[in-house]
């Protein structure tokens, strides 16, 4: 990749606002996931109890749940990530290449 | 016993962790329907490789299937490669055992793939053409970085190979009654013929066919189990405590992870090391272009996170349905056969008989087959690309001669992989996967990580860096009570905590930042300089190695 290019590219402010908001987007869903897992953890290491809560009269606990939930969160992010990368961050993409075709 | 195995198993689960006591069972006697399955398997495998063989021509073609696999498909190789013995044997066993805990460990190696996702996947497939390597030496020198990442990649895969060798021989030796120096064999002979002949198309098909079946077999077991309780998880979960010793203890977690440290450090290397591990990072190089690598992530997850909640049923499931007065069959002196890790194989039988029992048999063969045979050649690459085409012959190598040395590279490893899985016959494989887990968080995931998004890393802190996290994982470990204590013998343990993510990988960064800012060289300020066309180049993607059409 020649320096006109990469001069071309990143002076291109559809570029500056494809990088900042991709990393914004990814920043943030990638804080929640550490948040989400990292709570979970620390509740197993300090309040086990809190996990035993039972739901009902029964023998469920929320920890089934939890765990679960947490699973299914996470691919729901990973859906949510895909949607917008794949759609608006890709369109973004094909029109700085477009902007630069000259030069490919 | 057991909860030192599980409590060593923490870091093995993902892969494979059969457990050591395994080794004191005898063999089982012959499974006729097991060994019928196994050689369709075989059969149709090695079909496989020889459409692969054909298709396999140039270097691209060897390393990753020539970029040409969607990402549907390559969501279903990962998931592949995690759907390992160890997550299907390991955590169903767990749960079987202790309840809740076994979902806390899906729960870690799952979430992991998330952030792969947001902060790496297109980022390595526009940056990267063979293996990780490939990123990380982008804009710094191609000598001490190769090197580097060679050493990474290889300590990693070799652990791993051997506790997957391991592993396989005992689950072999239990489940087809083969003698266990046979079966090492066996799977060492079978990798090198997927991997020379077929390469990544051919280890990718396998892993895909498996990933299927698997997927296949659970659902059912699962459906089975619940359809006994009219699709109620309450009504399984209320029968399991009625039954189980621990009763509602198994509804919560348990005394498994207790001390912080431990419990963010564990965190930390499930999380990281995923993103490290060489034969994952290579999956990400077999599809066209960053859109079909970030879809490949959200199918990986989906099939994961879909599997794991399956698992946990069948746990539940091997509970009720293995203590029962018509599964006394399957307990020999009050103790399962085989040990907790053959729970799911013993629930196939009450649930579909021989002929299921031998299909799962087979799955959880072929399992362990196609996970080594993209060990191996990540390893390989490792040796072929990065040491002999680039280091070595400074890039002028013609292909033909790379995937020569390639596939040489794949005999050599996998015949000391057999060599090493003998003589580790009665090491504990979660200690060995364990740390190969440890390396890969602490040597590979800095470097890549950083050259990634750090515009000031220098070739100087990348290299000292890289070295100081490896040798800090390797002599925590060493140091740690897993190694000091249970297998050296000595009173107590010089490093108190099992798991030394945490720390070696914060050396790891801390080195690698320090020594690149005190780098005022000339070499180190153009490489600052090209960051810029790197990180152009891994945000659009233009310039990136697409994918060869057939």
């Amino acid at each position: 990749m020649n320096n006109e290019l990469v001069q071309r590219i990143k002076s291109n402010p559809k570029y500056q606002e494809l990088v900042s908001k991709r990393n914004a987007f990814s920043l943030k869903l990638s804080i929640f996931v550490l948040a989400m897992f990292y709570s979970f953890v620390l509740v197993i290491a300090f309040n086990k109890e809190l996990l035993a809560i039972k739901l009902g009269e029964g023998v469920m606990t929320v920890a089934f749940p939890v765990g679960a939930g947490i699973i299914l969160i996470s691919f729901l992010t990973t859906l949510i990530y895909v949607r917008r990368a794949n759609g608006e961050f890709e369109e973004l993409t094909n029109s700085i290449k477009d902007d630069v075709k000259d030069l490919l | 016993m057991l909860k030192v195995i599980t409590l060593l198993s923490l870091l093995a689960l993902g892969l494979f962790a059969a457990g050591d006591d395994l080794g004191d069972m005898g063999k089982r006697d012959l499974n006729v329907s097991a060994i019928i399955m196994f050689f369709i398997f075989i059969a149709g495998t090695l079909g496989i490789t020889k459409w692969a063989a054909s298709k396999t021509k140039s270097a691209s073609d060897f390393y990753t299937a020539g970029g040409g696999i969607s990402g549907f498909q390559n969501g279903m190789a990962i998931a592949g490669d995690y759907m390992s013995a160890a997550s299907f044997l390991g955590i169903s066993g767990m749960i079987y055992l202790n309840g809740f805990d076994g979902l806390v460990y899906a729960v870690g190696f799952l979430v992991g793939w998330p952030v792969i996702l947001f902060l790496m996947a297109e980022k390595l497939r526009n940056l990267g053409k063979f293996t990780f390597t490939d990123i990380a030496a982008y804009r710094l020198s191609q000598k001490e970085i190769r090197i580097l990442a060679a050493f990474g990649s290889l300590s990693v895969v070799t652990l791993y190979l051997i506790a997957q060798m391991v592993g396989a021989g005992k689950l072999i030796q239990i489940l087809f009654g083969m003698d266990y120096e046979y079966a090492v064999i066996l799977v060492g002979i079978m990798m090198i013929v997927y991997v020379t002949f077929g390469g990544m198309l051919a280890t990718t098909w396998v892993q895909i066919i498996k990933a299927v079946l698997l997927l296949s077999g659970v659902t059912f077991m699962g459906f089975m189990v619940m359809s006994h309780y009219g699709f109620s998880f309450t009504s399984l979960a209320t029968q399991a405590v009625e039954i189980h010793d621990k009763g509602q203890a198994i509804m919560a977690p348990g005394g498994f992870i207790s001390d912080p440290i431990s419990a963010i450090s564990l965190g930390l290397a499930l999380m990281l090391g995923t993103a490290g591990l060489p034969h994952i990072l290579m999956r990400f190089f077999t599809v066209g272009n960053a859109k079909e690598a970030r879809k490949s992530v959200v199918y990986a997850t989906g099939f994961i996170g879909y599997f794991y909640l399956i698992i946990a049923v069948i746990g539940l499931g091997a509970i009720v349905f293995l203590n029962t007065p018509e599964g006394a069959a399957y307990f020999q002196d009050g103790k399962l056969i085989g040990g907790g890790n053959m729970a799911a194989i013993h629930l196939s039988h009450v649930i579909g008989g021989d002929i299921f029992l031998g299909f799962i048999s087979a799955v959880a063969f072929a399992t362990i087959l196609a996970v080594v045979s993209g060990l191996t050649l990540a390893g390989a690459s490792a040796i072929s690309h990065d040491i002999y085409a680039i280091v070595v012959k400074k890039g002028l190598a013609s292909e033909a001669d790379e995937i020569k040395v390639s596939k040489r590279s794949v005999i050599i490893i996998g015949i000391v992989g057999v060599i090493l899985g003998i003589a580790f016959e009665n090491q504990n494989i979660a200690f060995m996967v364990g740390l190969a887990f440890a390396i890969a968080a602490s040597a590979n995931f800095p470097i890549l990580f950083l050259s990634i998004y750090w515009s000031k890393l220098t070739t100087r802190g990348t290299f000292i860096g890289g070295f100081v996290g490896l040798i800090t994982a390797v002599v925590l470990v060493i140091l740690s009570p897993t190694v000091w204590v249970e297998i050296l013998g000595n009173e107590s343990a010089i490093f108190p905590y099992k798991h030394p993510a945490l720390f070696s990988v914060s050396a790891a960064f801390i080195a690698i930042w320090f020594f690149s800012i005190t780098d005022k060289s000339q070499r180190a300020a153009q490489e600052i300089e090209s960051f810029e066309a790197q990180s152009v180049r891994a945000q659009t993607g233009i310039g990136a190695d697409g994918a060869v059409d057939h």
